[in-house]
């Protein structure tokens, strides 16, 4: 390797990244401006909702489920040694609602419904569909991307009170088989040691890994060349970008909310 | 109707080299030219989907390069246009053609249904108002595009290789359907088509893109009898030639 190579692909990492959070931003804008009541088009957000919200239930109460147990799992031993099994009530939902379930629940989310976002907008770019929209006069920020970012922020905040809830179940379940820790104690445990602010936080979170899987999806659809595999890499990079993003939203809200 | 001055674009390499081009109204415009010469860039520039780098087009007296976002939406709407891959949306036939009119048109849904089945049965595909376009045949989408370019009644209507991957008597038929339309309302028409025998059966006016620039403007004709090299051997697919 030369010895400006290195520099060389540094730099050209750096501007490939300069471009896409300066796309991300543009974006943003655009949509901003097109935050009007009167402007969204209520059959798509509504669609959206079902598609990107309702349908993505199932799968999320099942990751939900499974991590409050894997929380009741991993604390059980210290629990048993320390003789507190009245706290794994708080100690599992304390960790599942503020930091787990949050982030499990955006990553699942960012698997399903970004990465369809992604590849859907990619194939109305590179079939044309997005440019047909233009020439019919009708707006594809205000049309296609404003319902989607809506749907998504609003879908990931109650997917994740649903995900909260069936957690919190799997939880109980898991401490009463395998800790017998009857739910009732498990319940009280939790409820009197947690805050409504610890609620909050797990959906603040929520709504921002929603924001950024939502900013992240569309702008790589919408930035789709290439034909069919342009619209693999633009799926690729733009869940491995979300995926990013979500963690460092996550270190940075959990400095700021904490 | 449709003029261009000195139009230029590039993207890695120049695409369009200094174009000039009158499109007068009422007629059938033919573009023809070789394979990535900038035809379709053409078509896109002219509905104002991009900007070219430099030069002047106006569009029903409109100069479109200096217009914003949204006043090339008013442009747009005097513009009906078929793409070259259909680029009709994941809706079923009837939405799909009904798309212009729910959108940019105060019409009830009686008014709307009845216009899509009559486009319908312009197009030859009446009842098909439920089929899903994924599970129609490439001549059948065309006709769905042609349907939704025209439903609107645009005074200005581009189709992009309206024939292109149709056999001979499609390809006929989505001609006479496009000379139909245009003697029916008047409006101006361009269609850009590698079939060149089938589309001087039906233009008004002609012109050559090659690599870049126009190289012939002129009747049906005139084409037909054109010396010019590049244009005399494209427009009788001869083997011996510049292109």
């Amino acid at each position: 390797m030369s010895a400006v190579a290195l520099p060389r692909a540094l730099g050209a990492a750096l501007m490939a990244l300069a471009e896409q959070v300066g796309g991300v931003a543009l974006l943003t804008r655009e949509i901003l401006t097109r935050l009007r009541p009167s402007r969204i088009d209520r059959y798509e957000l509504f669609r959206n909702f079902y598609r990107m919200g309702v349908r993505s239930v199932p799968i999320i109460s099942a990751t939900a489920a499974f991590t409050g147990g894997i929380m009741v799992i991993q604390a059980a031993p210290f629990v048993e040694q320390l003789g507190a099994t009245r706290f794994i009530g708080w100690a599992a939902s304390f960790t599942t609602i503020r930091e787990i379930g949050p982030l499990l629940i955006g990553l699942i989310f960012n698997g399903r419904v970004g990465a369809n976002n992604t590849a859907e907008l990619g194939t109305m770019r590179v079939t044309d569909q997005v440019d047909a929209l233009r020439a019919l006069a009708i707006d594809p920020v205000a049309y296609l991307v404003v319902p989607r970012v809506l749907a998504m922020v609003v879908m990931m905040v109650l997917l994740c009170v649903i995900g909260d809830a069936v957690a919190l179940g799997g939880a109980m379940l898991t401490a009463d088989v395998l800790l017998d820790v009857h739910p009732h104690l498990f319940y009280s445990s939790a409820m009197e040691r947690l805050e409504v602010w610890d609620f909050l936080v797990g959906l603040i979170k929520a709504g921002l890994f929603g924001i950024m899987i939502a900013l992240t999806s569309c702008y790589y659809g919408l930035a789709t060349t290439g034909g069919a595999p342009g619209v693999g890499r633009a799926v690729g990079r733009s869940v491995v970008a979300a995926a990013a993003g979500i963690f460092i939203c996550d270190y940075l809200s959990t400095f700021v909310l904490d | 109707m449709i003029s261009l001055r000195d139009v230029h674009m590039s993207y890695a390499t120049p695409v369009l080299r200094g174009v000039d081009l009158e499109v007068p109204p009422d007629g059938i415009f033919a573009l023809i030219g070789p394979g990535a010469s900038g035809k379709s860039l053409l078509f896109k520039i002219i509905a104002g989907l991009v900007r070219p780098r430099s030069g002047e087009v106006e569009v029903d007296g409109e100069a479109i390069t200096r217009l914003g976002e949204l006043e090339l939406a008013r442009v747009r709407r005097k513009i009906g246009m078929l793409f070259q891959n259909y680029a009709l949306f994941d809706l079923n036939v009837a939405e799909n053609i009904a798309f212009p009119l729910r959108r940019l048109f105060d019409l009830g849904e009686d008014e709307i249904a009845e216009r899509v089945a009559e486009r319908l049965n312009k197009v030859a595909l009446p009842g098909t108002q439920r089929r899903s376009p994924a599970s129609m045949s490439g001549g059948q989408k065309k006709r769905i595009g042609v349907a939704r370019a025209t439903i609107a009644e645009a005074p200005i209507l581009l189709y992009d290789e309206p024939t292109a991957g149709l056999d001979p008597v499609t390809s006929q038929k989505i001609y006479d359907l496009i000379r139909d339309e245009q003697r029916a309302r008047s409006t101006t028409v361009m269609v850009i088509s590698s079939d060149v025998s089938g589309v001087l059966t039906i233009a008004d006016r002609v012109a050559m893109l090659h690599e870049g620039a126009i190289v012939f403007s002129g009747t049906a004709v005139e084409a037909r009898s054109s010396e010019i090299p590049t244009v005399k051997q494209f427009v009788h697919g001869l083997l011996e030639g510049p292109l």
